[in-house]
């Protein structure tokens, strides 16, 4: 429709919503980046009582390990039933033990840790922060001279990066273990073999590796699931979507993390054990 | 603008935008130190957000808000946390913290100043328990969820109070609660402003409240319902004139006609 030398656009077009899209985007990662600064200043001033850390720590770690059982001990099962096949049809069974092991501690281990406890911590995070900010609670520790921040995001942040590591290690040895039984007594490859290539391929440069992906994605995991109990709209639906938003939104980080260090990590290892041949 | 030296808090210009949404606008108020102001209005008018910007809970979009003569924009975080605890405040829906137990709660403040010993705040706890009618031996190990909302209403009370606080904020005191209990709770107030020459300022739309403890009433009107020169505050003055005024808006409400209001919202 044309009216004085304009055009008047009455339906929003596919650019106008991938522009809106964009904007949201940009306004959000501005807003979790201030709320980083301002937790981080926070924990520069101080460290949480234990009466308001210990019970977030118990929550975190403690609680969380069954979940990590239970997916380690999966993980590492899976692993060598998928590998099984493809190493069978070129003779190589009894290095089974390299690819579990590597794959487990390099990449899948502290992936689906994390994505395990973004799961039970970071939509718990979520809805509990949620429910305080539409209860009032959070209004409530303000008035009475607590910072709301330093309360209730500091020590979920600490015991996030400081436990999820710890978690992460725990799903590793217990994927160890299982895949090793799976495949010693299912699979019925020798244990001597399966630990020989083992220990063969797989250096400490993986375990460490994995180690250090699992500090961002606790990093990341609180923060964001902080962010969006802050920011929790009213009623049983708004708290609801900020623990959906929380597991989500830590999903899609620990996809985007797990790539960024995976790719520095890799350029890293060529400068600090460079291979013969490889690159000219 | 000089400032009357009674005036301990005050809003200047104030207005409070939610998106595209305006709740407060320009709104001129001053408490004055040892009164009780009563801001009463319909849902939706901007009461509550008022009691939240007087104490900085939320910032205005605008305008200036001043604790004690000073600009509450020009203290640093610090500085605004040690003066909260010249506040106390009681929320609409008591907003105790239900992880923590009912002692856990009154100690919080307490705890959070740092500057007492375990038996200070022991002491203190009970009595602040105490004279909202709670014996914390009964109560204290409880958690929030385990009172009725009278009683949740007075550990709110009693954690509002646990810092002898300068200036009590009240959000709609006796919302949900029987007319005995709300009584109470007025009586609570009243004994509370006579007792320390407490500032109190009491948003509420229980004009019992409004007779019992009012030394001054102002009025808020919707945005919605006021063309945009006209000032928010439609009614400043004491609860008498406030039941004798012939300005229809403020008759209407205190004495609780629908009036034309229920053609308006078939209309709308």
């Amino acid at each position: 429709m044309m009216s004085s030398g304009t055009v008047q656009c009455d339906a929003p077009t596919p650019i106008h919503l991938l522009g809106k899209v964009l904007v949201n985007f940009i306004v959000l990662m501005g807003d979790v980046a201030i709320f980083t600064v301002r937790m981080l200043r926070w924990l520069l001033r101080g460290w949480p009582q234990g009466n308001v850390l210990w019970p977030v720590f118990y929550q975190i770690g403690v609680q969380s390990v069954p979940v990590i059982l239970v997916t380690g001990g999966f993980i590492g099962m899976v692993l060598a039933v998928q590998a099984y096949e493809q190493f069978a049809l070129m003779h190589m069974e009894n290095q089974l033990g390299t690819v579990v092991n590597v794959t487990l501690l390099k990449e899948l281990g502290p992936v689906l840790a994390a994505v395990m406890l973004a799961g039970r911590v970071g939509s718990a995070m979520a809805a509990q922060l949620g429910t305080m900010r539409v209860t009032e609670q959070i209004d409530a520790l303000t008035a009475l001279g607590a910072n709301p921040v330093s309360y209730l995001v500091v020590p979920r942040f600490l015991a996030c990066v400081m436990l999820i590591p710890l978690l992460t290690l725990v799903a590793d040895g217990v994927g160890v273990l299982s895949g090793w039984w799976f495949s010693s007594q299912v699979l019925g490859i020798n244990s001597f073999y399966y630990w020989k290539y083992s220990r063969s391929f797989v250096s400490s440069y993986d375990l460490w590796s994995g180690i250090v992906k699992s500090l961002f994605f606790g990093a990341a995991i609180s923060i964001l699931a902080c962010h969006r109990g802050f920011h929790s709209r009213a009623g049983a639906e708004g708290v609801g979507q900020a623990a959906t938003e929380a597991f989500v939104f830590s999903f899609i980080a620990i996809l985007a993390i797990d790539f960024l260090l995976g790719f520095l990590m890799m350029e890293l290892f060529q400068i600090l054990l460079p291979k013969p041949g490889l690159g000219g | 603008m000089q400032q009357a030296s009674g005036d301990i808090l005050e809003l200047r210009g104030v207005s409070r935008r939610f998106g595209s949404q305006a709740i407060v606008r320009d709104v001129n108020l001053t408490v004055e130190a040892g009164k009780t102001l009563v801001i009463i209005g319909e849902s939706g008018c901007g009461k509550s957000v008022t009691l939240k910007l007087l104490m900085n809970l939320i910032r205005p979009s605008s305008g200036q808000v001043n604790w004690w003569g000073r600009p509450v924009a020009s203290l640093t975080e610090e500085q605004q946390v040690q003066q909260r605890l010249r506040f106390g405040y009681l929320f609409q829906m008591a907003a105790l913290f239900d992880s923590l137990t009912i002692y856990e709660n009154v100690a919080f403040s307490l705890r959070q100043d740092r500057t007492r010993n375990q038996r200070e705040i022991d002491d203190i706890v009970h009595a602040r328990l105490r004279e909202v009618g709670l014996d914390s031996r009964v109560v204290g190990g409880k958690k929030p969820a385990e009172l009725s909302g009278g009683m949740r209403k007075r550990v709110g009370l009693a954690r509002a109070l646990a810092m002898d606080p300068e200036v009590m904020l009240y959000d709609e005191p006796t919302t949900g609660l029987d007319p005995i209990m709300s009584d109470v709770i007025n009586e609570l107030i009243l004994n509370t402003q006579q007792r320390s020459q407490m500032t109190s300022i009491v948003v509420t739309h229980d004009m019992h409240t409004v007779r019992k403890v009012a030394n001054r009433v102002v009025m808020f009107y919707p945005l919605a319902r006021l063309g945009p020169d006209e000032p928010q505050i439609i009614f400043d003055g004491t609860a008498e004139e406030a039941f004798e005024t012939c300005d229809s808006r403020v008759s209407q409400f205190v004495r609780g006609e629908a009036g034309d209001r229920l053609l308006e919202l078939a209309a709308a």
